[in-house]
């Protein structure tokens, strides 16, 4: 017997009786003795304190981002987490509860959704945005494809920026394959932004113009010329955000004619967890609805004439369309959409303001500290405007520097070319309202000790 | 029991409309010099004004989500006996370790010599799921069972590629999860429907007649969706191999025969493991999910990258194969669900996983057993862990399944599935789980015997379902004409 299965030897045994049968081997009379086994080869079940204590030995294998300055992000980063966020998280109402279906019995989570689309729809400045999708990296694949349905798939090349997070186009080039898609990269400038005509020359025809703000690099693209530039070559224009906590302080991509805006919310009170879960999103404008991926929620009215929410449009899913779904995607990121809203309503919107202008304020002042600081270290470019990340070059290359300020006791970034790149070799430091000014000071001190 | 809630909570975006400064939260103090955003960043990319929403105080924010978590059913009220979904209660003990620091608290792009726990709980989940499936290799990457589903189809893309072959269809049988045809389309492939044999299962005939050298693969659920095991499974895996074609099961009901039979000795080559069904973690309200999926010899090469790779007692990333299909989507997969994952897996153990499968089945033939005259059976054949009934006895009376749904939360349950499978007309398909006590089971199968009655007695009760509950039928037509999927201020703040 065990705790976490609900009838004992005894139950067993009445309910085989009721059900005529000698051993309950009976019932899997159907499976081929040839593919049984008697027993799995695993170990015997275990008692809680001995499994807590097996988790706790590799949990304590590792070093948290919460016990030495971190400065870690390239899409992955620590915010401020509100007690609060974890608590709503934890009622059983809404983590042990299916996909609301059942509106009338799921009106909670069908808010929550319903309220997350909504605060998307302002940070993007577009007009709807879905319930999640699985990641960041998969929402720039979900945006690909869904440029390449709403131009009638006559259209098969997508122009990708390279400072696009160049794991979210590793992501893209296993997708792009099978869906004869070709994928055609911009590289930045000498200042790391792409050049709007650059972008308009890439390709004839693309199906859409994918560019990241704030990019790989942290550095602001100039979106206005750049939708620009999608536009006049008939392309869907694509915004990716990897740091969410930017739209505090920058406008969404909605405003600038952005079709599309996309990526990565894990910022938005989601735990770093080692890469997962986090939250996909994914907004665009209203025409497009019907070539949406994910679930949607609506309002419309209960039998009495009350306010109710439902999931709708589901005729673009696979539960209904089947072979011609948008997208094969079912269980999506439910859970992290509420940590999310939480968090956002948790935080308010002068208060996302203040958060940004914060991870700003501490960015610009150790970038500052470091131009101080000079050779053999400096800002690969320290002329383009950056929010909260930028790229960090010094005595060595990005692994090596990354190891050595390890030693020093700082998590100093993310190895700039782990998956290529045509910019420095060196490390993508990112800054947030979590890294103290002793952060910085020791952040600094460790620099002058590796030269 | 649910009740109608006592008075209507409105959306965040309702509160504070004037918008008088409050605070919900406390940030870190600015210890370093404030600087003007648009002296730093282009002028014309800064947002203004602020975000537009409310700011309100933690305790509303706090209130706001409790009143509407009572407005949830969830697998801690009662049965959730969702067919083809698991929905087995989610133990706590999951919760707690899937908190701890060093695993909620690390960065997925730090360096391997800091995360050495991280990557040897990958390791150890990859050696647990491939002694439950009796297969060589693993990927844990997929985020969801579709998300493993296309995994698997893109590994076998590339092992046919890698042998010059261009075949170009994916069969499917007609009782499969939508998410199947979606899958084998998404892939590049075209879906082909099987038509099932008078009990439900392959039509072993047809699969012949079908199975030529344009097949790439065969997708089966196993057992299927109508909770029957392909018993024939042997010969259907030697068919398709010995044409060429690779074997994919569906796994999202390896929670009926985990610890008695493996899908390596079946035949499979590629097979999904839905982590939020069989292996307990919560379904969030619509995921987190995560669909690892195992895979024979033959589709190793090409597993995902990045793979976790073991030399002695260190662990490593590799990121780069040639023969991999890459990455399916960002970092290693939905890593704190595999933690709750394994915390199960290594709770319940070899015989803990056996039972588990046991009293599955058993529940499930329980319901059978007690409903079988008050419902009609389409499929005669056996069940393993979930039954499937349909309408037709209730329609005489002009009640359909989704009527005896909305009943069902009247009397306190959540319904079972009925959008599919599609060949079974008005589907009930039930499915109990292991987790709850049999009294449970008993009570529910009240429940529906007491609809069947008033069926008969008083349709109309059942049509206009439910009575008590939060909200009333609620009206899903007009959500999808009259579309409205975000707040809009009908009225200027006051």
């Amino acid at each position: 017997m065990h705790p976490w299965v609900g009838a004992g030897d005894e139950d067993r045994r009445h309910i085989l009786e009721e059900l005529g049968l000698e051993s309950i081997d009976q019932l899997f009379a159907s499976i081929p003795a040839s593919v049984c086994v008697d027993r799995l080869e695993l170990p015997a079940a275990r008692d809680e304190e001995s499994v807590r204590m097996s988790l706790s030995r590799m949990s304590t294998a590792n070093l948290s981002m919460g016990c030495v300055p971190s400065f870690l992000g390239a899409g992955v980063y620590r915010h401020v987490q509100p007690s609060v966020v974890d608590a709503v998280m934890s009622r059983a109402e809404f983590f042990t509860s299916y996909t609301p279906y059942q509106a009338e019995i799921s009106q909670g989570t069908l808010q929550v959704i319903f309220e997350f689309q909504t605060l998307m729809t302002r940070l993007t400045e577009l007009e709807v945005a879905n319930a999640s999708l699985y990641d960041g990296a998969t929402a720039l694949v979900e945006a690909v494809l869904f440029s390449h349905r709403v131009l009638r798939g006559k259209r098969d090349t997508a122009v990708v920026a390279e400072t696009i997070h160049p794991m979210y186009r590793r992501v893209l080039d296993t997708y792009a394959a099978s869906a004869g898609i070709e994928v055609v990269t911009v590289p930045p400038g000498a200042d790391g932004r792409l050049d709007p005509d650059r972008v308009r020359n890439a390709a004839s025809e693309p199906c859409c113009v994918a560019v990241q703000s704030p990019n790989f690099l942290g550095i602001v693209e100039d979106l206005p010329g750049l939708a620009e530039a999608a536009q006049s070559s008939g392309a869907l224009a694509v915004q990716v955000v990897t740091e969410a906590a930017s739209f505090g302080l920058l406008a969404g991509g909605g405003r600038f004619g952005f079709d599309v805006v996309c990526g990565e919310a894990q910022s938005f009170g989601v735990a770093p967890g080692f890469g997962g879960p986090h939250l996909g999103f994914f907004a665009c404008s209203e025409k497009h609805i019907r070539q949406m991926p994910g679930r949607l929620a609506g309002e419309t009215v209960d039998d009495d004439g009350n306010r109710a929410f439902c999931l709708t449009l589901s005729t673009r899913e696979q539960h209904i369309r089947r072979a011609k779904a948008t997208s094969n995607i079912c269980t999506n990121q439910g859970l992290m959409a509420l940590a999310a809203t939480v968090w956002l309503e948790s935080i308010g919107g002068s208060g996302l303001r203040r958060l940004a202008t914060s991870c700003l304020s501490r960015t610009e002042e150790l970038k500052r500290r470091i131009a101080e600081l000079g050779a053999p270290w400096e800002l690969a470019y320290p002329e383009s405007p950056t929010f909260n990340e930028f790229l960090l070059v010094g005595p060595g290359n990005g692994p090596d520097l990354v190891h050595r300020l390890a030693e020093e006791g700082i998590l100093a970034g993310v190895p700039s070319t782990l998956w290529g790149g045509s910019w420095p070799d060196g490390v993508v430091t990112a800054v947030t309202e979590c890294n103290s000014s002793h952060d910085l000071d020791a952040f600094v001190d460790a620099l002058k000790r590796v030269s | 029991m649910k009740r109608r809630a006592i008075r209507p909570e409105p959306l965040f975006f309702e509160r504070n409309r004037r918008r008088v400064p409050r605070q919900g939260f406390l940030l870190p103090e600015l210890d370093v010099p404030a600087v003007d955003p648009k002296e730093i960043l282009p002028p014309e990319l800064v947002r203004e004004p602020d975000p537009d929403f409310p700011d309100i105080s933690e305790m509303e924010v706090v209130q706001h989500f409790h009143r509407l978590s009572q407005l949830n059913y969830a697998v801690d009220e009662g049965l959730y006996p969702l067919g083809s979904c698991t929905m087995k209660y989610n133990p706590r003990l999951n919760e707690v370790t899937a908190r701890y620091p060093g695993l909620a608290g690390i960065h997925p792009l730090q360096p391997e010599s800091q995360v050495q726990g991280a990557l040897e709980l990958i390791w150890e989940l990859e050696q647990a799921l491939k002694a439950i499936t009796g297969m060589p290799g693993v990927t844990l990457q997929p985020a969801a069972g579709a998300h493993g589903e296309l995994t698997g189809i893109l590994m076998i893309r590339k092992a046919l590629e890698a042998r010059g072959d261009t075949r170009q269809v994916v069969l499917v049988p007609d009782s499969a999860h939508g998410t199947n045809p979606a899958t084998a389309v998404f892939a590049g492939y075209r879906a082909v429907e099987m038509r099932s044999a008078e009990d439900g299962t392959v039509d072993l005939e047809a699969l012949d007649r079908m199975m030529d050298d344009t097949v790439a693969a065969v997708m089966l659920t196993v057992p299927n969706t109508l909770g029957v095991f392909e018993h024939r499974i042997i010969e259907i895996s030697k068919l398709v191999h010995d044409r060429g074609g690779f074997v994919y099961i569906d796994g999202a009901n390896l929670n009926s025969f985990a610890g008695r039979a493996l899908p390596g000795l079946m035949g499979a080559d590629a097979m999904h493991i839905n982590l939020h069904k069989t292996f307990s973690t919560p379904h969030g309200g619509g995921g987190p999910g995560a669909g690892p999926v195992t895979v024979s010899e033959a589709l190793l090469p090409h597993l995902p990258v990045p793979r976790v790779v073991r030399e002695g007692d260190t662990f490593g990333l590799l990121w780069d194969d040639p023969q991999s299909i890459g990455p399916m989507r960002g970092f290693y997969g939905n890593f704190l669900i595999l933690v709750r994952a394994l915390t199960y897996i290594q709770s319940l153990g070899a015989d803990g996983l056996r039972a588990m499968s046991d009293v599955a089945v058993l529940y499930a033939n329980l319901v059978r057993h007690r409903l079988k005259d008050a419902y009609h059976l389409k499929y005669d054949a056996p069940s393993m862990h979930e039954v499937v009934f349909d309408d037709s006895i209730q329609t005489r009376f002009e009640v359909h399944n989704t009527d005896i749904a909305k009943r069902l939360l009247d009397y306190g349950f959540h319904p079972p599935t009925m959008s599919f499978p599609l060949i079974v007309h008005g589907a009930l398909m039930i499915e109990p789980a292991e987790s709850v006590a049999p009294e449970e089971v008993e009570a529910f199968c009240d429940a529906m015997l007491a609809i069947a009655k008033e069926c008969e007695t008083d349709p109309e009760l059942v049509k206009t379902a439910p009575h008590d509950t939060p909200v009333r039928r609620v009206d899903e037509v007009r959500a999808a004409r009259n579309l409205k999927v975000r707040w809009v201020p009908e009225d200027p703040a006051p």
